[in-house]
C-alpha cells in the first residue's frame, strides 16, 4: 500500500450488518414491491414440449379477455429482438435465441406469446387462453448421448449438437503416458443443479410519456452489464436507460444474464408506453433460469509407481441446454483451465466438447466449472492412491504445487498467483482428529458399518472477469460516500465496503456511505459473481481511497502550511508527524477542497474514482474433511462430520465470511446429498417445483467446523482473495470421497453424486449380490 | 357457476397488525396477495407456487400459516399479523434482533416468513432444541444461508425472550 497505514480495526471486524434493518422489518423493496402508477402486468404462454414445430397460434380469444392490452407472439416482433452470445471461440455456433419463440421451441418452457393486462391474475388468465398447436419433434436432454451417431438435433437450425469444443495440450502427454508404470481411467458426471435464489427473476420496465428513456428495476447480479445487453438487444440508447438493481433476492450466479422476459418487458413498455411488471412464478424461474453443471468428464491418468503424476487427459462434455445466454459457454472454459487442481501436471489434455441438448440453459452457478474440476481431479487422486495402494493424502502431498512455485502456470495455461496447499491440510487434519477418525473407521468397519473418510484440497480462483469500480467522495461536510460497481445481492457490502472505506480514510464507519446498483448513481461497473467482488471492487475502493487520502494530505499539508511527507493519517484526518494535537479534519480538507484553498496546479474537489483491474485471478485454496456413515440396510448418507478450511487471503468481516461459507457448503451438500434437476429422455422435466427438486432445508445440514488459514494476497491491495464459492468447489469432493471410501469394502469403484438414499440402496444391494451368489 | 359469478368479488373484513380493513376481494385472491396488493404490506413474500418456501408466512390468529395456503375470504374476520406488525412500538422484536445479531440473513427474502415461523414457535416452545428449530423451519427454505446462522439466530431470541418478564 502506498500511504502509511496504522490499523483502526475495522478491517477484520465481525461488525453486524448495516443491510439488515430494513430487511428484517419487512421494509426491504425487492422488484415485487415496486408498484407505479398505472403499472400493467405481463404473462406468458409457454412451451410445454421440449422439443417442436409451432404449427399456429391463435391469440383471438386471449385479447378478448378482461383487462387485456396486448397478446403478441414471436411473429410480431422483429427478428432482431434476439438474445445474444459472444463469438468467445471461432468454432463456436450461435443458433437464435429470438425472446419469444418463432416458429419452433427447444426447450420447455420457451415463451410462445406474451400478454398484457392490467392485473397479473387478468394476465395470466388470458396467456393461458392462447391456443398454441405443435408438432412434437424428437429431442435429446443427455450431452453425452446426444453426441452420439443418430441422436436428434436439438437445434435444427444447425449440422449437429456440438456447439463448440475446445483443446489445450500442455508439455508432452505422450511421453508421459509411454512411461507411465499405471494407466487408469473415470468417468464422473456432475449433476445438473439450479440454483432457486428464493426471489424469482422479476423486472419492472417504466418508460417516460415520450418513450425516450426507460427505467428499468431488474433483480440482476450486475446492473451496469445488464443495462448495456439490453440496450444492445432492444436497439436502445444505453444512456437512456437508467437502470436499478433494488434489493435482490440472492442470485448465485443465475442472475447474471438478461432474460426473454426482461427484454420483452423493456419492449412492450416501450410500445405501450406504461409501465410493466413481471415476475416469474417458481415454476417458471426453474425451467427458464440458467442452470449448472450437468459436465461429464472422462479422464485417463498416468502415474509413476512412486506417487507422482505423470500425466492428466480429460474429456469433458458439458451440457449448455437448448440456448446461449450471454454467460452459458463460459463454465465449461473454468473447468479446463483448472483441470489440473493443485498439483503439478504439467504433462496434460484437457478436451471442452460443449453441447446443445432440449433442456433449460446452463450457466454460471456458484462455482461455474470450478466444482466440476475439483469433483473430477479429487476423485482422480483417491482413485490413483488407490491404484497405486498409497496413503492418500501422501499422493497429494507428493503433487501439491509447492509455495515457492508461485506464481505457476499449469499445463492449462492458467496462473495461479499463490498459495500454500500444505498449510489448511495440516489445519484440516488437526482440526478433524483425522487419526482418531481412521481409527473409528476401523473400529465400526469390523462391526460391519459402513463409514468412510474424504478430503478434497482444492483451489478457488475469484476475482475475473476484468475490472471493478469504485469511487470514494468526500463530501463538504466531510462525510464520505463510495459508489461501487460491484452490486451486492446478499453479500453485505455495504458493511464490508464501510469497513475498507472507514478503516483506510480512518473515519468511523458512521460517516460512510455505500452507494450501488444503480446506473445513474454509480459509474461503470462490472457486478458481483464469481467471488470477486472483495477481490476486484474491493480493490478499486481500496485504490480510490488511496488517491483521495494522497490529495487529501497535499490539502491537509497545504493548510498548515507543511510539507506533504510530514503529514500522517491520524483519527478522521492527518496530523503533522510529532504534533498530534495540530490536527486537520476531513471536514477542514473538504471544506478547502471545494473552497478552492488548495495547493497551486491542484484540482479542486475530492473526489477519485479507480477502474481495478488485477489482472491475474486471486487464487484461493483449502482443505475440506468429511466423515460420514452409510446405513447399509436403507442407503441413507450421514454426514458425521464436516471440518472446513479455508484460506481466503485477509477477511475483512469474518462474521460475512462465515456466511459465505455455510451458504456455499450448503448449496454443494444440496448437490452431493439430495438435490438434481432431471430431465425425462424426452427433454420433458422431472424435477420443477420444492415439490420434487430436494433443495436443502434445515434439518439436512450436518455438524460444519469451520478453520482458517491466512495467506495473504499479495497481488491485492487489501491482501483479499474471494471466498463465495469454497463452499460449492470444496465440500461435494470431500463428501464424494467420504461416501467411495465407505463403499469401498463392497468393491464399489465410483458413483455419481447426488448420494440419495435409493441410489447407495441399489448398488450396496449389487454389491452384495455379487459378492455372496 | 357461470365466469361473472365465479369472479364476483366478495366484501371481507380483516384485521391486519391491529388495524381493521374492510375490502373487496376476488375470490380466488389468496390471503399473501391481499396482503401485498390491497393492503401494500409488501414484506410478506412470495417465493414459490407450491406452499414449500414459507417466505410468505404470517400470523392467522396467533398460528404462523403460510399465507399463499389461505384465501383471502378464509381470513375474513380473522386477525392477522405480518412482519411489518412484529414489533409493536420497539424498534426490533427479540427475534428481528436475533437475526441482525447472529447474522440470520443474507439476501433477506426468506427472512420475513422465517421470522414468523421462528416466533410461532417461540412463543409455544420458550426452549428449543437445535432439533426442534430445525423441525419448526422445515417449511421454510432459505438458499444463502445454510440455515445455521438462522439457528443460532433463534437460540439468541429464545434466551433473550426467557430473560424477558
Amino acid at each position: 500500500m502506498t500511504t502509511e497505514h496504522t490499523s483502526n480495526g475495522l478491517i477484520g471486524a465481525s461488525l453486524k450488518r448495516v443491510e439488515d434493518p430494513p430487511l428484517i422489518t419487512g421494509k426491504g423493496c425487492y422488484v415485487d414491491d415496486i408498484n407505479l402508477p398505472g403499472m400493467l402486468h405481463l404473462a406468458f404462454q409457454r412451451s410445454p414440449y421440449p422439443h417442436a414445430k409451432i404449427l399456429s397460434i391463435d391469440t383471438s380469444k386471449a385479447k378478448t379477455l378482461p383487462g387485456v392490452a396486448t397478446v403478441i407472439t414471436g411473429n410480431d416482433i422483429s427478428e432482431k429482438l434476439n438474445l445474444t452470445s459472444s463469438q468467445m471461440l471461432p468454432n463456436m455456433k450461435i443458433p437464435p435465441h429470438p425472446v419469444l419463440a418463432r416458429g419452433a421451441v427447444h426447450c420447455a418452457g420457451v415463451p410462445v406469446a406474451a400478454v398484457v393486462a392490467t392485473t397479473r391474475a387478468q394476465a395470466e388468465d388470458a396467456a393461458e387462453a392462447v391456443e398454441v398447436e405443435y408438432e412434437a419433434l424428437p429431442s435429446v436432454s443427455n450431452a453425452e448421448e446426444a453426441l452420439k451417431p443418430g441422436a436428434p438435433l436439438a437445434r435444427e437450425e444447425i449440422d449437429s449438437n456440438v456447439c463448440y469444443t475446445m483443446t489445450k495440450n500442455g508439455g508432452d502427454i505422450d511421453k508421459a503416458f509411454a512411461d507411465a508404470d499405471h494407466v487408469f481411467t473415470m468417468h464422473i458426471a456432475s449433476p445438473r443443479q439450479v440454483a432457486l435464489a428464493m426471489e424469482p427473476r422479476g423486472i419492472v420496465a417504466s418508460p417516460d410519456p415520450f418513450g425516450k428513456n426507460l427505467s428499468v428495476w431488474l433483480s440482476t447480479q450486475g446492473p451496469h452489464r445488464a443495462r448495456a445487453e439490453i440496450a444492445n438487444v432492444l436497439g436502445f440508447p444505453e444512456h437512456k436507460i437508467h437502470l436499478i438493481a433494488p434489493d435482490v433476492g440472492g442470485g448465485f450466479g443465475s442472475k447474471g444474464p438478461v432474460y426473454r422476459e426482461d427484454i420483452v418487458a423493456c419492449y412492450l413498455a416501450l410500445k405501450l408506453r406504461k409501465p410493466i411488471k413481471w415476475v416469474a412464478t417458481r415454476s417458471e424461474d426453474f425451467i427458464t433460469t440458467i442452470q449448472g453443471r450437468d459436465q461429464a468428464m472422462t479422464s485417463e491418468m498416468a502415474l509413476r509407481k512412486d506417487g507422482k503424476i505423470l500425466g492428466l487427459k480429460v474429456q469433458v462434455v458439458a451440457n449448455l441446454g437448448a440456448y446461449l445466454h450471454s454467460s452459458t459457454a463460459g463454465p465449461p472454459q473454468r473447468m479446463l483451465g483448472m483441470a489440473c487442481g493443485s498439483y503439478q501436471i504439467k504433462d496434460c489434455r484437457v478436451e471442452i466438447v460443449s453441447v446443445f441438448t432440449n433442456t433449460c440453459p446452463t450457466g454460471p452457478y456458484r462455482g461455474a466449472g470450478r466444482p466440476e474440476s475439483v469433483l473430477n481431479i479429487e476423485r482422480l487422486l483417491d482413485k490413483a492412491a488407490a491404484v497405486l495402494g498409497m496413503d492418500r493424502l501422501e499422493i497429494r502431498r507428493k503433487n501439491f504445487i509447492q509455495p515457492d512455485q508461485f506464481p505457476y502456470t499449469t499445463g492449462t495455461g492458467v496462473e495461479y498467483d499463490s498459495g500454500d496447499y500444505e498449510k489448511p491440510l495440516r489445519e484440516a487434519l488437526k482440526m478433524s482428529n483425522y487419526d482418531d477418525l481412521l481409527r473409528q473407521c476401523d473400529e465400526r468397519r469390523q462391526r460391519g458399518e459402513l463409514v468412510g473418510v474424504g478430503f478434497s484440497t482444492f483451489v478457488e480462483p475469484s476475482g475475473g472477469a476484468g475490472f471493478e469500480s469504485g469511487t470514494v467522495r468526500v463530501e463538504r461536510t466531510g462525510e464520505i460516500t463510495v459508489l461501487t460497481g460491484s452490486s451486492s445481492h446478499g453479500q453485505g457490502h455495504e458493511t464490508s465496503w464501510a469497513q475498507i472505506a472507514a478503516e483506510l480514510m480512518k473515519t468511523s464507519m458512521d460517516h460512510v456511505t455505500i452507494l450501488h446498483g444503480d446506473t445513474h448513481v454509480s459509474q461503470q461497473g462490472t457486478g458481483t459473481f464469481g467471488s470477486r467482488s472483495a477481490v476486484v471492487g474491493g480493490g478499486a475502493l481500496a485504490v480510490a481511497a488511496e488517491r483521495v487520502i494522497e490529495k487529501g494530505k497535499r490539502i491537509a499539508a497545504h493548510l498548515v502550511e507543511a510539507a506533504p511527507e510530514d503529514m500522517t493519517q491520524t483519527d478522521g484526518g492527518f496530523a503533522v508527524k510529532g504534533v498530534p494535537d495540530k490536527k486537520i479534519t476531513w471536514r477542514q480538507i473538504a471544506t478547502a477542497a471545494y473552497g478552492g484553498r488548495v495547493p497551486k496546479g491542484m484540482e479542486i474537489g475530492l473526489q477519485e474514482t479507480a477502474f481495478f483491474d488485477p489482472k491475474r485471478e486471486a487464487w484461493g485454496f483449502g482443505t475440506h474433511v468429511a466423515f460420514v456413515s452409510i446405513d447399509r440396510d436403507t442407503g441413507k448418507l450421514t454426514i458425521e462430520k464436516l471440518v472446513l478450511v479455508d484460506d481466503c487471503g485477509v477477511v475483512i468481516n469474518p462474521m460475512i465470511v462465515e456466511g459465505q461459507i455455510h451458504g456455499g457448503v450448503a448449496q454443494g451438500l444440496g448437490e452431493a446429498q439430495r438435490e438434481q434437476m432431471l430431465y425425462g429422455d424426452d427433454g420433458q422435466v422431472r424435477t420443477g417445483t420444492f415439490m420434487n427438486y430436494a433443495i436443502m432445508r434445515a434439518a439436512d445440514m450436518p455438524p460444519m467446523v469451520l478453520g482458517e488459514t491466512i495467506t495473504p494476497n499479495p497481488f491485492n491491495p487489501l491482501g483479499v482473495k474471494g471466498v463465495g464459492e469454497c463452499g460449492t468447489n470444496g465440500a461435494p469432493p470431500s463428501v464424494a470421497n467420504a461416501v467411495m471410501d465407505a463403499l469401498a469394502p463392497l468393491g464399489i469403484d465410483h458413483i455419481d453424486m447426488p448420494y440419495t438414499a435409493p441410489k447407495l440402496w441399489a448398488v450396496i444391494r449389487k454389491a452384495e449380490r455379487q459378492k455372496s451368489p | 357457476m357461470t365466469a361473472e359469478a365465479e369472479y364476483a368479488a366478495v366484501p371481507i373484513t380483516v384485521n391486519v397488525n391491529g388495524i381493521k380493513h374492510d375490502a373487496v376481494v376476488e375470490p380466488r385472491t389468496l390471503l399473501v396477495y391481499f396482503l401485498r396488493e390491497h393492503l401494500n404490506l409488501t414484506g410478506t413474500h412470495v417465493g414459490c407456487d407450491t406452499s414449500q418456501c414459507g417466505a410468505c408466512t404470517v400470523h392467522l390468529n396467533g398460528r404462523a400459516v403460510k399465507s399463499c395456503t389461505i384465501l383471502a375470504v378464509q381470513a375474513n374476520g380473522a386477525e392477522v399479523k405480518t412482519i411489518e406488525g412484529l414489533a409493536d412500538d420497539d424498534p426490533f422484536h427479540p427475534v428481528q434482533q436475533g437475526f441482525h445479531e447472529k447474522h440470520g440473513l443474507q439476501c433477506g427474502y426468506c427472512t420475513p416468513g422465517m421470522i414468523m415461523t421462528a416466533v410461532h414457535l417461540l412463543e409455544t416452545n420458550p426452549n428449543p432444541s437445535d432439533d426442534e428449530i430445525k423441525h419448526a423451519l422445515e417449511g421454510n427454505l432459505c438458499r444463502c444461508t445454510g440455515y445455521i446462522n438462522i439457528v443460532e439466530s433463534i437460540k439468541w431470541a429464545a434466551e433473550k425472550m426467557r430473560k424477558q418478564p
